[in-house]
């Protein structure tokens, strides 16, 4: 008596016959029918028609038919909705029932039926459910409420579900606790701005002492909700870290994956030099390598994690190459992937081995795994210096198994090999030109061709070497076909009195007969390279090559950590962020690793407290009492040379002496009651005031102005002119103003109007001590007094000599304006942007390093909405404002822009520019040594982009 | 979570479908079929598979594909263990797990999946949990249920889901009280052509089986705790008190259970029970190869090595082998080119050894691999890792209970190159 007699019913008139089954009065017949039902629709057979006969079982006692019932309504409820009302108070019955087992059946079959109409009457029982007295009742609630957030979201928070789920994180029972967290994170994943898994250390403390207590599965969901929180400290980080490892010893390899997640996460802050880093380090190891020992489907997505982990944290491992050896029964998806983290960890240590072992599967059976074996010798190859020779010997080797498609293949990397140690195995040539005729894939011929005509001069009959390709030319994929060309040239280049009819034939042959654009255009451009400047093409031709890394295979620090923080996810499986491939991508939020403590807060501090000016409001500054110490202390004064000096020697410039008189004149008697001035100002009122009306440096403004009519093709972003100091505070004087940078000069450009009744003359300007010390260079010009409602346009050339003193926010500065009638004071913000100098692009290597090196807690990433420019046109546009586009890659449809921009102070500042084809919202991602001008320089990138 | 479960025989077909939100059309296996369709081998098939809108997470077992069906960012390997933990309560539940078995349980298996997954949430995966819930059909029952017409279905509360013992019965009662434990070790390796041991560990594990009356507390101590340093718990032992004192401490769930699982790692010298001397040979130009194999015992401590199966894939180019075993007898198969030679226990005074010829396909040039031999083996009474339990005691329980501790050594994957 088994039940593969439901599905053997082949007679007429089933439905029918089944209909009869189900009103029968006896209860054994109708649960024999119900079965036969439930057995048709497992094969997909449509049984709907049936659904009011079901539907009237229900009212039973017997809870195996009430289960089958259950299972028939929750398939049908769909496509039968007024149907399903009829159900709907046997279930509010139900969920009333002493048995709690029924109670926690009605609700959850309930949440099952996707129909609004139902979903209406859930609400109650669900209410009460959800604080039954039974946990199992409870936990079974707190995932209906997952499911009707599914069916309609917004019955769910007007009914203040929501709520009632947060508080069940603090439930007494820890399966509660873990399927209210479930719940919670599915919920949040489709609200990504919502605060629902609210994490301080109370409720972390929940779930830490949940997490001893509950099923296997609640383990995953809790640990998974622990890793989204960001302690305070490292020592709220280790406490959690050490409640966290008992976990890796689980019996369940999911739970151990949750755990390595929160645990690399979490040790990011945990200092170095911690005895309990070194102990957490160790832990990890066992943990991964068991994982490995367990079914090639778990294998696989493990070893997709530890290729992350390896990366990021290469010396958990790096004891451990062993386990990663190939089995050669092992699937063909684990093969590769264990391929690819023992080149990871291959090092001077265990090289030998690894060739060994690399040899040996180049001899396998399987073709894909083969050539990704012969591929991993020369990565080895370039990744450890010193295995070179042995990695090169052993591709020799493979060469003579005369295995075509490992031949092939070891040509390929050994053409990358030589990228990598120019000048040092050329003499293994000979052996790969004998087997240059069973090449016959692209990529093969290709790098042939390349070691050809790189080496010419060292082979002697390359020219019949390449002749022999060259025969047939237009059956060549277009990589040989350019390859070929350009190797041809090379050759030319080497050995031009030979070769000469053959670079003509090429020549032709890829300007005249082609129809590849690509292989045309490169062919003019050779042709006529050659044909002008013969000179000039062997330096083009022949330029000396970047040597290649194995950097080359990781993934991006940026992108590795978000991936860290998704381990045991799609993402990790995918190596690529969540954002990239989550349907619609709603609810993805980039997830970073915490910064390490204690370092990168302290300068910000210190500068902080001492300036006493820091909080000052950026409007107007009231002129009185110690802010105008401050204001007036001694380095106020413009220097008077223009001419580029050190930036950092801005301190020892302002200290100069020329100011006491410029202060004084400026400032003139109006301030002479101020005790801060005083001890200041004792220097003579001499010579200087002439001076600051004197047209000397006028003719310099005029310069300057000429130099920004001049321009550049991509104008600086200017900001529009803003009300800085408005007439009513300054008795009739208003400027307005902004900052623009015109050929490498910094000015500040002003409009004066008089708005009061009588002339204003003798003016003059001071700034206070800023953060990049920008001090004037020269005098205020104006030259003629002002008349009443009369405007006077006024260029200020600014340098970056004056005295330093933080300010907050940093780009802040603060202005002393002097007329006849009373000095006024007010602060200004100018973009940073304007501080970025002309040479600010970097070399892409040092770019790399520097990236690197800038610890990771300096980066900061901001979003920047609603641009629609495309990266070029982003790229010319920031181009203008000297910030400079260092290097370009295309990911998965995203332009990753790589920038640098130097600041006068000689701060540099890394961007990468992440733009979405179609997607008008930008990320950028800085990195800088001073991390808070950060902040600034995000607000120029705005401010340029959408200008 | 886990929105839907397909399970597709090696033929393609599926056979059997579970949805636990909304209905996923069953045109989302396309997808799984052409990855089928592009492996070369069944278990060639990547277990992550995108599709448009859904992912399809799959394990093969018993040469049944579970697919299951995801669309939102979930741990693939929380999705790949529960599948697991679907197929063993299947083979807990009906002996086998086979598309025979499902089909004739049809209305079980829907019944069990609809208690261990809650709209795609876990809700009861422990057996003893869902063995509570529905009864496992047996002949005797069923033929009880046809005639009085009681169901499968239990109708308590699972009381074990709420206790502090989630994994335990509550109200077990044994006439005689059993407690009895599998320490079962596998050895992996590698050995290259040499004999030399380029890779070697052990998988351990303890299995019980425990019939003990009420709730018995138990300790397990270990002569050599030391050799356990990377294990994985059964969660019913209690860590604290393994971490401090390197003892067992738990309440055993009633009846078979999986109380740890350990890894004596590569870096500890494994013993290698036996040797094994080959020369598979072909020649240039000619149409024979020559296959000589010899087994022999080496680290085994004076215990017999038993059950043992050796097997290897043989070229392509080998139409047949022609072989003579000094015992035990060969097979080998001409389609698959498989050899196997069940050679049954070594007699260290006597060698067992496979030599003969095997003939190539005319004018074929010598195969470029070289085959690979896969041992398999026994070894009663002994883990070989030297692991020995020390005692077994029970607390919390008045009676005597009968305990009893067995030891064996097998081969994993224990390969050597030739």
């Amino acid at each position: 008596m088994t039940d593969s007699k439901y599905f053997t019913t082949t007679k007429k008139g089933e439905i029918f016959e089944l209909k009869a089954e189900l009103n029968s009065d006896k209860k054994e017949k109708k649960k024999e029918a119900v079965k036969k039902v439930i057995a048709s629709m497992t094969v997909g057979k449509d049984v709907s028609a049936l659904f009011p006969d079901v539907v009237n079982c229900m009212q039973t006692d017997n809870l195996e038919l009430k289960k089958l019932v259950y299972l028939y309504l929750m398939n049908y409820a769909k496509s039968q909705p007024d149907m399903a009302i009829m159900a709907v108070n046997t279930f509010v019955k139900d969920c009333e029932d002493p048995n709690p087992l029924i109670r926690a059946l009605a609700v959850r079959t309930m949440g099952c039926i996707r129909v609004d109409k139902i979903t209406e009457y859930l609400c109650e029982p669900l209410r009460k459910c959800l604080k039954d007295e039974d946990p199992y009742v409870r936990k079974t609630a707190a995932v209906c409420v997952a499911k009707l957030h599914d069916i309609n979201a917004q019955l769910v928070e007007d009914q203040g579900f929501l709520d009632t789920l947060k508080d069940l994180i603090s439930d007494s029972n820890p399966m509660v606790v873990a399927n209210a967290v479930a719940a919670l994170s599915e919920i949040a994943e489709s609200h990504p701005n919502s605060n629902l898994l609210d994490l301080n250390p109370q409720t972390i403390n929940k779930l830490l002492t949940a997490l001893n207590e509950c099923t296997e599965w609640g383990q995953i969901f809790i640990l998974d909700c622990l890793a989204n929180y960001t302690p305070r400290d490292d020592r709220e980080s280790q406490s959690i870290c050490e409640r966290v490892t008992p976990r890796l010893s689980h019996a369940n390899s999911a739970v151990v994956l949750s755990a390595v997640k929160v645990l690399m996460k979490f040790m990011e802050m945990l200092p170095k030099d911690l005895d309990y880093y070194g102990t957490l380090l160790k832990k990890l190891a066992p943990p991964l390598v068991t994982l490995l020992s367990a079914e090639p489907e778990l294998q696989y997505v493990a070893l997709r994690n530890i290729n992350l982990i390896v990366q990021r944290r290469p010396e958990i491992l790096k004891h451990e190459m062993k386990v990663f050896f190939v089995k050669y029964n092992d699937p063909i998806y684990v093969k590769l992937e264990k391929l690819d983290i023992m080149i990871r960890l291959a090092s001077q240590a265990n090289i030998a081995q690894v060739l060994a072992e690399l040899k040996e599967y180049a001899t396998e059976v399987d073709v894909d795994f083969v050539r990704k074996a012969v591929r991993a010798i020369g990565r080895c190859a370039i990744k450890v210096e010193q295995s070179a020779e042995r990695c090169v010997s052993t591709l020799l080797d493979l060469i003579q198994t005369k295995v075509n498609y490992v031949v092939q293949e070891a040509i390929v990397v050994i053409k990358d090999i030589f990228r990598k140690y120019p000048n040092k195995y050329e003499s293994v040539i000979a052996t790969l030109c004998e087997n240059l005729d069973s090449l016959d894939e692209p990529e093969a011929r290709a790098a042939m061709i390349w070691i050809v005509g790189e080496y010419a001069e060292r082979i002697d009959n390359a020219d019949e070497l390449l002749e022999s390709f060259l025969e047939g030319f237009h059956d060549e994929s277009t990589q040989v076909q350019l390859q070929l060309l350009t190797a041809i040239v090379k050759l030319f280049l080497k050995k031009p009195t030979e070769t000469q009819e053959l670079v003509q034939q090429v020549l032709s042959l890829a300007t005249q007969d082609s129809d590849n654009p690509d292989l045309r255009d490169r062919g003019y451009i050779y042709w006529r390279l050659l044909s002008t400047d013969p000179v000039a093409a062997k330096e083009v031709v022949l330029a000396e090559k970047p040597l290649i890394s194995e950097e080359t295979d990781l993934i991006e620090p940026t992108l590795l950590e978000e991936l860290i923080c998704h381990i045991g996810t799609l993402a990790s499986v995918y190596h690529k962020p969540p954002s990239a491939f989550v349907e619609g991508s709603r609810g993805v939020q980039h997830k970073r690793l915490p910064g390490s403590a204690g370092s990168g807060e302290s300068e910000s501090q210190d500068t902080g407290s001492a300036a006493g000016v820091t909080e000052a409001p950026p409007a107007v500054i009231p002129s009185q009492g110690d802010l105008l110490g401050d204001l007036l202390n001694l380095d106020l004064t413009p220097p008077t040379t223009t001419g580029p000096p050190p930036p950092s020697s801005g301190m020892q410039m302002g200290a100069m002496d020329l100011l006491g008189g410029g202060l004084d004149s400026l400032l003139g008697g109006d301030l002479g009651g101020s005790p801060a001035m005083g001890a200041g100002f004792s220097a003579p009122t001499a010579a200087m005031p002439a001076s600051f009306n004197a047209p000397v440096s006028g003719g310099l403004d005029d310069l300057f102005d000429l130099g920004g009519g001049v321009g550049l093709p991509m104008g600086a972003y200017t900001p529009p002119k803003t009300i800085w100091l408005p007439a009513m505070k300054a008795k009739g004087l208003e400027i307005s103003g902004t900052f623009v940078r015109r050929a490498g000069v910094i000015q500040m450009e002003m409009t004066l109007t008089n708005k009061a009744m009588s002339v204003m003359t003798d003016f003059a300007i001071q700034f206070n001590r800023n953060s990049f010390g920008l001090a004037p260079a020269g005098p205020l010009q104006v030259l003629t007094p002002l008349s009443p409602n009369q405007s006077i346009e006024v260029a200020l050339p600014l340098s970056t000599v004056g005295p330093v003193m933080k300010m907050e926010p940093l780009n802040n500065l603060q202005v002393a304006v002097k007329n006849n009638i009373d000095v006024f004071y007010f602060s200004c913000q100018y973009p940073i942007s304007m501080l970025f100098v002309e040479d600010g692009k970097m070399e892409r290597q040092v770019f790399l390093a520097t990236w690197k090196d800038i610890p990771n807690d300096n980066e900061s990433q901001f979003q920047i909405k609603d641009c629609h420019l495309n990266s070029d046109a982003a790229s010319n546009k920031l181009q203008g404002s000297n910030i400079f586009t260092i290097a370009k890659r295309t990911v998965e449809g995203q332009d990753m822009l790589y920038q640098s921009m130097k600041l006068t102070n000689s701060i540099w500042v890394l961007a990468e520019l992440r733009v979405q084809a179609g997607n008008p919202n930008y990320t950028v991602c800085l990195k800088c040594r001073a991390a808070e001008v950060s902040q600034g320089v995000f607000q120029c990138y705005e401010a340029v982009l959408k200008n | 979570m886990i929105h839907s479960l397909f399970l597709v025989n090696a033929s393609g077909d599926i056979f059997l479908e579970k949805h636990w939100k909304s209905v996923v059309s069953r045109s989302v296996c396309d997808y799984f079929f052409e990855a089928q369709e592009r492996a070369t081998e069944p278990e060639n098939v990547p277990p992550v598979i995108p599709t448009p809108h859904h992912y399809l997470i799959s394990v093969l077992r018993h040469r049944i594909y579970f697919v299951a069906v995801i669309q939102s960012e979930v741990p693939p390997l929380f999705v790949i263990e529960f599948l697991h933990r679907v197929v063993d309560t299947f083979q807990d539940y009906f002996g086998v797990c086979t598309e025979a078995a499902i089909k004739d349980n049809v209305v079980v298996v829907y019944e069990l999946l609809e208690e261990m997954l809650d709209n795609g949430f876990p809700l009861a995966t422990e057996s003893n949990i869902l063995k509570e819930l529905i009864k496992p059909p047996t002949i005797l029952r069923t033929m009880v249920n046809t005639i009085t017409g009681s169901t499968n279905v239990g109708e308590q509360l699972p009381t074990g889901q709420l206790s502090v013992v989630p994994w335990r019965r509550t109200g077990v009662k044994y006439t005689n009280n059993e407690a009895y434990f599998d320490v079962v070790e596998e050895i992996d390796a590698i050995i290259d052509k040499s004999g030399s041991t380029i890779t070697a560990e052990i998988q351990g594990v303890i299995d019980a089986c425990v019939k003990l009356t009420g709730m018995p507390d138990l300790t397990l101590s270990f002569m050599n705790p030391r050799l356990l340093d990377d294990v994985s718990f059964h969660p019913c032992v209690r860590f604290k008190r393994w971490e401090a004192e390197r003892i067992l401490s738990f309440i055993p769930p009633d009846g078979n259970f999986r109380l740890l699982s350990y890894h004596v790692s590569s870096q500890n010298l494994v013993a290698i029970p036996v040797y094994v001397k080959h020369n598979i040979s072909f020649r240039e130009g000619s149409s024979q190869g020559r296959f000589d194999l010899t087994l022999g015992p080496k680290q085994t401590m004076g215990k017999a090595v038993e059950s043992v199966l050796v097997s290897s894939q043989l070229p392509r180019g080998v139409l047949n082998a022609n072989l003579n075993p000094s015992q035990g007898t060969y097979t080998f198969d001409p389609v698959t080119k498989m050899l196997t030679w069940d050679v049954g226990k070594i007699n260290p005074q006597k060698l067992p050894s496979l030599k003969g010829t095997m003939s190539l396909q005319a004018g074929a040039s010598k195969p470029d691999e070289n085959p690979t031999i896969n041992i398999q083996l026994k070894i009663q009474q002994m883990a070989i890792s030297g692991l020995k339990v020390n005692r077994l005691d029970m607390y919390g329980e008045k009676y005597k209970p009968f305990k009893g501790i067995k030891y064996m050594t097998k081969a994993g994957k224990f390969q050597v190159r030739t």
